[in-house]
C-alpha cells in the first residue's frame, strides 16, 4: 500500500448546537478514489467542504501531504472540485472556464492554451472550446467542470455529487469516464454521493456515513458483503433482516420462526443470552427457492409476490411474519414459483450477517 | 381570438396616445418659435447657449461618477449580503429604500448642516468638495434603483457556487467580483446605471440647494423665463433618455446567458 496522502484526524464540525460531523478519521493514499456514501444530512458534504476549505472544522486536523491545511483558505489548498450544479462561469467560454485556474495562477498564455487543449482532448470535447456553457448539455457541462478542476493539476480532486443532476444514461457513462480519467491521472479523489451503485462501482474504498459518523470504511466488496452495522447493511444494497431467537449460544443455533438454523462459525453468539433476539441479515442473491447444493441452511416461507425483471426474478416470501426477498436468475427451463406456494428458502450459513445497531 | 386581438390593439393604441400625445404636442410647440412656420430655432438657441453645454456636460460628468460610486458601493454589498449575510437582506433593502421615503430636500439640508465650512468634513468649503457631496447625494438618491437592479441580477446566478468554484481555482475576492460576479450582472448594473443617469440629469433639489451648475436648475431657469426653449429642452431630454434605453437593449444582446438551462 502507498503512503497516506490525505489525512483527516479527529475532525468534528458543529453548526451552533448541532454537531454534523463527529470525530471523523480517515487516511487516503495517493491516487486512491474514496467515496463518502450516506443519506441526506449525514455530514458527507460538510466533511468534503472542510477538506475544500469552505468550512473550518470545530476540532481536528486535515493534512495534505506534509502540510496542515486545516485553517488554509480554499484558494491556498490547490484542490480541484466539481460541484453538483456544474458551476461553470456563464460569462466565459469553455476554454476560458478550463483555463481560469491557470490564468489566476499567472501561467503564461501559451501554457494555458496547451493545457486547455489537452484537457479538452481528455474529456473528448475538443471542438467545444469556443462555446458558452448555456450552449452545452448537462453532461457536457459537467465534463467541462471536471476538466476545469483537473487543469490546475490539483493535489486532491473533490467531487460533490457531480452526477446527481444528470439523467440515468449519462450518469452511467460519465461515472465510467470520471473513473478512467482519475486512474489515468492518478489524482487522489474524494467522491460524495448518496447513490450506492455509484459508490460501489467507482470507488477503491467507501466510507459509509450516518449521523455525522463514519459507520464503516472498506472496499466496495467488504462493505457489501460484510456490512459492520445494521445501517451500513441496509443502506448499501438490498438486505433482508430477520429477527432470530437464540436457541443455543455456544453451538450457534437460532430459531427463525419454527426453523432451527445454524449461524456459521463467523458469527459468535456467545455474548447473547439464550432466548434473546438477534438481527440476522441475508442478501437477496444469497437465498435460493428450494434446496440448492452449497446452501445447506433453510427456512420455510410462503411466496407473496413474484416480479419478473428480465434476466432476474425477484421473489418476495413471508418468513416468520417478515419479508424475505430472493433474487434468482431467470432459467427458461424452470418456471418461477407461484403466489401462495409454500417453499424452502435455502442459504449458506456463512452468508448470514449478524447486525450490530 | 379575433375579438381579443382587436381589444389588444385598442388598448395599445390608447396607451400609445396617452404617452405620445403630450410628447407630440411638446415637439410641435418647440418647432413654432418662428411665427407662421415650423423651424428648429428653439433647438438652435438652446444648443448655442453656453449654459446648456456647461450644465449638461457638468451633469453628465456627475452622473458618470455617481454611477461609478453606485457600482462600487452596491455590487460588492449586494453580493456580500447574498453570499454571507442573507438574513440581513430585509434590513439592507429597507435602508436602500430610505431615499424614497426621506425627501431630497431633507437630505440636502442635512448635508448643508453637516458638511458646512465650519464642520469637521467641510465638503461645502470649495467647489470640488461640493461636487463630491453632490455625487454622494445622487448615489444615495439612486440607491433604491441601483440596489434592486443589481440584486435582481444576482438572483439569476448561483452566487454561492460560482464563488466557491472560483475560490477553489485560486481566485481572491477582487478576481471573483471583477471577473465572475460583475460580468454576470452587467446588464442589471447597466439598468441601474441608466436609471441613475436619468435621475442625475433631471435632478433639481440637491443641485439647486448646493448651488451646483447642473442641468436640473438650468432647465428650471429656462422654464421660468422662456416659452419655446423649455419645450425643445424637454424633447432633447427625451431623446437622451431613449438613446440610453436603446443602448441598454443593444448591450443586453451581449449579456452572458445563464448556464443553468442547458440546450438539451
Amino acid at each position: 500500500m502507498a503512503d497516506t496522502f490525505l489525512s483527516i484526524k479527529d475532525v468534528s464540525k458543529s453548526f451552533g448546537p448541532v454537531q454534523v460531523v463527529k470525530n471523523f478519521n480517515l487516511d487516503i493514499d495517493k491516487g486512491e478514489f474514496v467515496s463518502f456514501l450516506g443519506p441526506s444530512g449525514c455530514g458527507k458534504t460538510t466533511m468534503l467542504r472542510m477538506v475544500a476549505g469552505f468550512e473550518e472544522p470545530t476540532s481536528g486536523t486535515i493534512m495534505i501531504g506534509d502540510q496542515d491545511v486545516t485553517h488554509l483558505k480554499p484558494n491556498q489548498r490547490n484542490i480541484g472540485m466539481v460541484f453538483q450544479a456544474y458551476a461553470l462561469f456563464p460569462n466565459l467560454t469553455v476554454k476560458q472556464n478550463i483555463g481560469f485556474g491557470l490564468k489566476v495562477a499567472g501561467a503564461p498564455k501559451a501554457e494555458i492554451d496547451e493545457r486547455v487543449q489537452e484537457m479538452l482532448e481528455i474529456i473528448k470535447l475538443p471542438q467545444f472550446g469556443d462555446r458558452y456553457p448555456f450552449q452545452l448539455s448537462g453532461g457536457q457541462q459537467q465534463r467541462i467542470a471536471l476538466a476545469r478542476a483537473i487543469a490546475v493539476k490539483p493535489q486532491v480532486l473533490l467531487l460533490d455529487e457531480p452526477l446527481s443532476a444528470l439523467d440515468a444514461k449519462i450518469r452511467v457513462s460519465l461515472r465510467d469516464e470520471i473513473r478512467s480519467i482519475q486512474r489515468k491521472l492518478g489524482i487522489t479523489t474524494i467522491f460524495v454521493t448518496h447513490d450506492q451503485e455509484e459508490a460501489l462501482s467507482m470507488s477503491d474504498r467507501i466510507v459509509v456515513m450516518h449521523d455525522g459518523k463514519a459507520e464503516q470504511i472498506g472496499t466496495p466488496f467488504d462493505i457489501y458483503n460484510h456490512p459492520a452495522t445494521r445501517f451500513a447493511a441496509n443502506f448499501v444494497g438490498t438486505l433482508n433482516v430477520l429477527d432470530a431467537r437464540v436457541a443455543d449460544p455456544k453451538k450457534g443455533l437460532v430459531l427463525i420462526g419454527d426453523d432451527k438454523v445454524e449461524v456459521g462459525s463467523e458469527i459468535n453468539l456467545s455474548a447473547h443470552a439464550k432466548d434473546s433476539v438477534v438481527a440476522l441479515a441475508l442478501r437477496p442473491e444469497a437465498v435460493s427457492v428450494g434446496k440448492r447444493k452449497g446452501r445447506d441452511s433453510s427456512v420455510t416461507g410462503t411466496i407473496a409476490d413474484v416480479h419478473f425483471l428480465g434476466s432476474v426474478i425477484r421473489i418476495r416470501a413471508k418468513v416468520a411474519g417478515a419479508n424475505l426477498l430472493v433474487d434468482t436468475f431467470n432459467d427458461p427451463d424452470q418456471a418461477p414459483p407461484r403466489r401462495g406456494d409454500k417453499v424452502a428458502l435455502s442459504f449458506a450459513a456463512k452468508d448470514l450477517l449478524l447486525l450490530n445497531d | 381570438m379575433k375579438n381579443s386581438r382587436i381589444w389588444a390593439w385598442l388598448t395599445m393604441l390608447a396607451g400609445a396616445t396617452y404617452f405620445f400625445l403630450p410628447l407630440i404636442a411638446t415637439l410641435e410647440f418647440s418647432l413654432r418659435m418662428r411665427r407662421g412656420e415650423y423651424s428648429l430655432d428653439a433647438y438652435r438657441v438652446v444648443l448655442a447657449d453656453p449654459r446648456f453645454r456647461d450644465t449638461f456636460s457638468y451633469s453628465v460628468v456627475v452622473a458618470v461618477f455617481t454611477i461609478l460610486l453606485g457600482v462600487l458601493l452596491v455590487v460588492p454589498t449586494a453580493y456580500w449580503i447574498r453570499l454571507k449575510l442573507p438574513k440581513m437582506r430585509p434590513v439592507v433593502e429597507f435602508i436602500t429604500l430610505l431615499p424614497l421615503i426621506i425627501p431630497a430636500i431633507v437630505i440636502v439640508f442635512g448635508y448643508i448642516r453637516m458638511y458646512g465650512s465650519n464642520s469637521v468634513l467641510p465638503f461645502l468649503s470649495n467647489q470640488r468638495g461640493t461636487d463630491l457631496l453632490l455625487i454622494i447625494g445622487y448615489a444615495t438618491l439612486a440607491l433604491p434603483y441601483m440596489y434592486r437592479a443589481v440584486d435582481t441580477g444576482l438572483r439569476t446566478i448561483d452566487v454561492r457556487t460560482l464563488t466557491e468554484a472560483a475560490q477553489i481555482l485560486g481566485a481572491g475576492w477582487a478576481t471573483i467580483i471583477g471577473r465572475i460576479i460583475l460580468p454576470n450582472v452587467l446588464i442589471a448594473v447597466l439598468s441601474g446605471a441608466f436609471l441613475t443617469f436619468a435621475i442625475v440629469i433631471g435632478e433639481f433639489t440637491m443641485a439647486a440647494l448646493l448651488n451646483a451648475p447642473a442641468f436640473g436648475p438650468y432647465l428650471q431657469l429656462m422654464g421660468a423665463n422662456r416659452a419655446y426653449e423649455p419645450a425643445a429642452l424637454a424633447v432633447i431630454s427625451f431623446a437622451i433618455t431613449w438613446g440610453c434605453m436603446s443602448l441598454i437593449q443593444y448591450l443586453s444582446r451581449y449579456a452572458p446567458k445563464s448556464a443553468t438551462t442547458p440546450q438539451h
